[in-house]
């Protein structure tokens, strides 16, 4: 075999928050690290996010602290979050939100020149260190402006096919460049996957292309357990118009803000939707949601700010209902609320997203929006402490990474997920490959078994093109195994899934191997029905409602499945699932719930 | 259903030329849509960038109409369609393939750029800075690497000069020169090695870019008024020799 | 490298552009503007009579320098100063780079086919613009002083057409001048850190002024280029008698 080959003590797949950050711990720490991504530098999903990072700097407002944003978390995800992933985090949020400042992030400032903090659905407190709606733009600048000088091997617009294996140890990864489609192969002791979201499975989605489950199905190849993927947040304010910009993301920082929510009545209908858990820190008047706006300390939070699985179902009930927008949304209305001024200075990205793309001007009137798949809670099963993956010598962070978020994830805990585990992830990546004493070897009969699966698209075999089983995928999943699911959908799910793949492997690209998106699209493919696969699986078997994941026969959460986490594992080519016990809270923390 | 042509460049290194496609018009279309629909329907193996479809990652860049801009930002409406659209990939940069060019050397420019060497944190271990202070620089954080900027730039785009580095990283050292935390002087190897003097103000880039950044007012003649004080100020010369002062002193 | 670096793409002609809009009506305006105002200045200045009339100064002999033998125009002595702000000026170096070097002529149009330099050798000259700021300044307070001596008809106050125009003047001159480049840099923009240095508040108070002017350069430059023409014109064709001064008050 002649192909290019690279060897480096530690491999970053993917380049976002979380890959960057990874990359930059490994290499302080010594060791040799290559930093491989899909897209160019500094393109990576993250640079999308818009409202903020949660950490509890207790800036903004001092009643603040490690243990609330524990309490927020665990209940935000509806008891499903990984305690002691969820311990850690909120623990080391601060530290790592300070870091990013000490490399040259430039956050919004309080009064006395600290870093502010905004509201977010969710949290109990103003938590999100932001700037303006532009928070992953800062985070990723930020982590690749400091990264670019630490002695990190960067290769970009490279994707990854296939992770390498000795015996049942990880030994690098297969990819191709983009540009010239040849193929190259990454020894590595220990791999970090941090690839990010799913997003591409649905047809309306706020992700770009590159989210295309590729770090999932990676872990899945190699043996790794995927955990919780029926969990799936819809956002609830996409644009869902022009036909164009359907499931652009309206950042929560609107409703965070003051941005209420409105049906074709007029009503400001999230005062009927507060479930019983929320009820007690949630306003149930108008007027004391306003005195909250007005930041009386006293005034509890306006439903807007309800977590994201409870907003997307409520417009979707008011839809069903006959009160929905002209476009099948709700109004998103923030120009009653707030000054023309105001909202420039503090939205100034949705003010520009809607006058360019949507012809409308958010300061004065008001926003048509509806749910919009946006991340994926579910992910590789990894350990708290060292984000290990069941398989040695591999490690995930980020977005691919399950279990910190459990069945709903709060605004802002993503970025500072990826800085928080990207460190970890990239410490213990990078103990592991020190401690590794013996070479690593790839056998010739892989990378050939590899190739080949990568150059099939180019035989002979079938005349499929590879848009159009993607785009019927999207439809397969958005139409099953989407927002509200039941179990017939979901059994019909897995049929036309095995349909799809029979198609898949019939998929046939024309032109050459230089920078061929249907070639791109058809490897791409292959991750997305992994991905949808083990998603509708998920759903199918978890028999209850409960955040992300809401079933129409069941729609209650029962005592029954909070005790149990969702495991996907292949076993002799087939994929399995499993029920496995959560891990029990200690007496301590749960005391912090109440 | 009214249909618009296209002219998309394709092509390499080698050859290529405008290939015509006729593309259905839907509401609220941006270029980036039509080039997507041309590739799924009549030329799977079309190359473009994109990511975000949202102006936020910078991939999209491309001419249009002869105007560097982003596809996924150009609605439709706000070109004239009744004559064929061009869609050309940015010229300054080497092609690779359709509209997709090499722009790697930007990222080889950015690392000779020194990063942030921030003062100690304060006793209870953060910084404190104002919002007064950081507002300036912000406005150069919002930059997405379009490099839109980079590729309009007639010092490099006509006069092929290489050792200018351009529009995009003079905002980049104009927030670390204004930072109010950096203990780097950074005037001298801005005139000498990043060639500031090559920038005659001719504004292009401030015209093309997506984010409407100042780059060209806020950030390159703020920049030259420091360069010219320490190195062109004669009556600051004076100062400094009565005062024993270096040039690229920090203010 | 060689192939990732710029330049490696082809050279094209002299004006070479996909651009399908009227690029070119741009530079030629402002050719035209220029070359007009230059033409008419030369000749003005060189006339050397008919630039007062009752309270009226034109502006191009203010101040009024006349030395013992001296056998050109007065104007020649002063007119440099004012003359060099322009040249120097970071907005007036866009309008001549474009329209008459066409370095480039507009964005994504290619420039003319000589070698480019940028400031080195003569033009080293451009980073002296400060120093014709100062006098700029200088004669903002000259200009004021002859508008305000504009409303003095022997003696007694009153208002012709004449002071309204040069007050316009020294209006327009001031708010060019307060929206130059060197000055929003001197008085604030030179600072790093508001909050800490010495009079940090006061200094970011005038950056923002004199940065509200700034935004509007361009506009200001060409109103008050018109209006210092106009102005002389004005005077002149009272002085010579072609038109009467209306007295308002
Ligand atoms: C519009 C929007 C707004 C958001 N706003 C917020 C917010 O305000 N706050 C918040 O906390 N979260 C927010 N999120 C969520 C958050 O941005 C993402 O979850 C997070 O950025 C994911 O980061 P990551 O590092 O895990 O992966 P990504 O940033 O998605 O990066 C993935 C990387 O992996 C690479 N990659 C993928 N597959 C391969 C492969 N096969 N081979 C090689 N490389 C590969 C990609 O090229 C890329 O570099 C938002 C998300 C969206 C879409
Ligand atoms: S203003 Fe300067 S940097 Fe910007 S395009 Fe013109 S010459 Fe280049
Ligand atoms: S400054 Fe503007 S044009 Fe230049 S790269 Fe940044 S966003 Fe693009
Ligand atoms: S696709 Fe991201 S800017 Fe156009």
């Amino acid at each position: 075999m002649s192909h290019e080959i690279h060897e480096h003590d530690v491999l970053v797949i993917g380049a976002g928050g979380a890959g960057l950050r990874a990359a930059i711990e490994a290499s302080a720490l010594g060791v040799s690290v290559g930093l491989v991504s899909k897209s160019l530098l500094g393109k990576a999903h993250t640079v999308m996010a818009e409202g903020g990072m949660a950490a509890s700097l207790g800036n903004t407002d001092d009643r603040d602290d490690w243990k609330m944003h524990f309490r927020d978390t665990i209940r935000g995800g509806k008891m499903m979050g990984n305690w002691k992933m969820v311990e850690i985090f909120a623990k080391e949020a601060p530290d790592r939100v300070n870091e990013l400042e000490e490399w040259g992030a430039l956050f919004d400032r309080t009064e006395d020149g600290r870093i502010a903090q905004r509201n977010f659905g969710g949290h109990r407190y103003p938590r999100l260190a932001h700037v303006g709606d532009r928070t992953g733009l800062e985070m990723i600048r930020t982590l690749q402006n400091h990264g670019i000088h630490q002695g990190v091997d960067i290769y970009m617009e490279c994707t990854i096919v296939e992770l390498l294996m000795d015996g049942d140890r990880i030994a690098g990864a297969f990819g191709y460049w983009r540009e010239s489609g040849k193929f190259v192969i990454f020894k590595a002791k220990a791999v970090i996957l941090a690839t990010g979201g799913v997003g591409k499975c649905y047809r309306f989605t706020s992700n770009s292309w590159e989210c295309t489950g590729d770090g999932q199905a990676l872990a899945y190849r190699a043996g790794a357990s995927l955990v919780g993927m029926e969990f799936v947040q819809f956002h609830p304010t996409g644009m869902i118009w022009p036909p164009s910009v359907r499931g652009v993301l309206v950042t929560e920082g609107v409703r965070g803000d003051g941005g209420i929510l409105k049906n074709n009545l007029g009503e400001r209908f999230m005062f009927n939707y507060i479930p019983e858990m929320f009820a007690a820190e949630t306003a149930d008047t108008v007027e004391e949601a306003s005195r909250w706006l007005e930041k009386d300390p006293n005034a509890r939070r306006p439903p807007e700010l309800l977590t994201r699985d409870v907003v997307a179902r409520s417009i979707r009930a008011e839809r069903l209902a006959g009160r929905g927008s002209p476009h099948g949304g709700a109004f998103l209305d923030i120009a009653s609320q707030r000054s023309p001024e105001y909202i420039k200075r503090k939205l100034p990205s949705m003010y520009h997203q809607f006058k360019h793309l949507g012809n409308l001007d958010i300061t004065k009137e008001p926003m048509e929006v509806g749910p919009t798949c946006h991340y994926i809670m579910g992910g590789v099963l990894v350990d708290p402490e060292t984000a290990g993956s069941d398989v040695p010598g591999l490690y995930s962070a980020g977005e691919a990474a399950g279990g910190l978020h459990g069945a709903n994830r709060l605004g802002g805990n993503s970025l500072t997920d990826l800085i928080v585990f990207g460190r970890r992830a990239g410490q213990y990546a990078a103990e592991y490959a020190k401690s590794l004493k013996s070479s690593i070897k790839i056998s010739d009969a892989q990378l050939k078994q590899v190739e080949k699966v990568a150059i099939a698209p180019f035989e002979d075999s079938g005349k499929e093109n590879p848009y159009q089983v993607f785009q019927d995928l999207q439809s397969c999943m958005e139409l099953n195994s989407g927002i509200v699911r039941v179990k017939s959908e979901l059994e019909t799910c897995l049929v036309e899934l095995e349909k799809l793949k029979e198609r898949a492997a019939k998929v046939k690209v024309e032109g050459n191997r230089h920078f061929n998106s249907g070639w791109h699209y058809a490897l791409d493919l292959r991750n997305l029905l992994t991905v949808s696969e083990a998603i509708s699986l998920s759903a199918l078997h978890r028999e209850e409602s409960r955040g992300g994941h809401t079933r129409e026969d069941f729609p209650d959460s029962t005592e029954k499945f909070e005790k149990v986490i969702t495991i996907v594992k292949e076993k002799g080519g087939k994929m399995t699932w499993k029920h496995e016990p959560k891990s029990e809270m200690p007496e301590e923390l749960k005391e912090l719930l109440a | 259903m009214k249909e618009v042509t296209f002219r998309v460049f394709r092509g390499d290194k080698e050859k290529g030329e405008l290939k015509e496609y006729k593309v259905p018009l839907s509401e609220g279309m941006v270029v980036l849509d039509a080039i997507h629909e041309i590739q799924a329907t009549e030329a799977n193996d079309l190359a473009v960038r994109w990511n975000c479809k949202a102006g936020k990652c910078g991939s999209c860049g491309a001419e249009i109409n002869g105007k560097p801009r982003l596809m996924c930002m150009t609605r439709m409406d706000v070109l004239p369609m009744d004559k064929p659209v061009t869609v050309e990939p940015m010229k300054r940069f080497p092609l690779v393939k359709d509209l997709v060019t090499d722009v790697s050397w930007n990222f080889e420019v950015n690392k000779r750029i020194r990063p942030l060497k921030p003062q100690p944190r304060q006793a209870d271990g953060t910084h404190r800075m104002m919002q007064m202070d950081v507002e300036r620089i912000q406005e150069f954080h919002k930059c997405i690497e379009c490099f839109l900027c980079q590729n309009v730039c007639h010092v490099m785009r006509d006069h092929k000069i290489t050792d200018f580095i351009g529009p995009r990283f003079l905002i980049r050292c104009a927030t670390l020169v204004m930072h109010p935390l950096d203990t780097e002087n950074r005037l001298r190897e801005l005139k000498d090695d990043f060639r500031i003097g090559y920038c005659n103000i001719t504004k292009c880039c401030t015209e093309v870019c997506p984010e409407e950044i100042g780059i060209t007012d806020n950030a390159i003649i703020p920049l030259k008024e420091r360069v010219a004080g320490a190195f062109y100020d004669p009556l600051a010369w004076l100062w400094r020799l009565l005062t024993g002062k270096k040039a690229d002193q920090r203010t | 490298m060689s192939e990732t670096t710029p330049g490696s793409s082809v050279s094209r002609p002299f004006l070479e552009t996909r651009r399908e809009d009227n690029w070119w009506v741009g530079p030629m305006a402002t050719a035209m503007g220029l070359l007009a105002f230059t033409v008419y200045t030369t000749w003005a200045a060189l006339q050397g009579e008919h630039y007062s009339w009752g309270p009226y100064l034109s502006p191009f002999y203010s101040p009024l320098i006349k030395p013992e033998g001296w056998p050109l125009s007065p104007a020649i002595l002063i007119l440099w100063a004012p003359g060099g702000f322009r040249l120097t000026c970071y907005y007036y170096r866009k309008s001549y780079y474009r329209a008459f070097m066409a370095m480039p002529p507009a964005c994504a149009v290619a420039a003319a086919p000589h070698k480019y330099r940028g400031e080195r050798a003569l033009f080293i000259f451009q980073n002296l613009h400060r120093f014709f700021f100062y006098l700029a300044m200088l004669f903002v307070v000259i200009l004021t002083y002859d508008a305000i001596i504009a409303f003095n008809f022997d003696g007694s106050f009153g208002i012709g057409v004449g002071s309204i125009v040069l007050t316009l003047n020294a209006v327009f001159i001031a708010a060019f001048t307060f929206g130059c480049n060197s000055f929003r840099h001197l008085v604030g923009g030179n600072v790093d850190c508001y909050s800490c240095a010495s009079m940090g508040k006061q200094r970011h108070l005038l950056w923002r002024v004199v940065t509200f002017f700034n935004k509007k350069h361009m506009e200001w430059a060409w109103i008050s280029l018109f209006w210092v023409g106009f102005s002389d014109a004005y005077v002149r064709l009272v002085s010579m008698g072609i038109i009467t001064d209306m007295r308002i008050l």
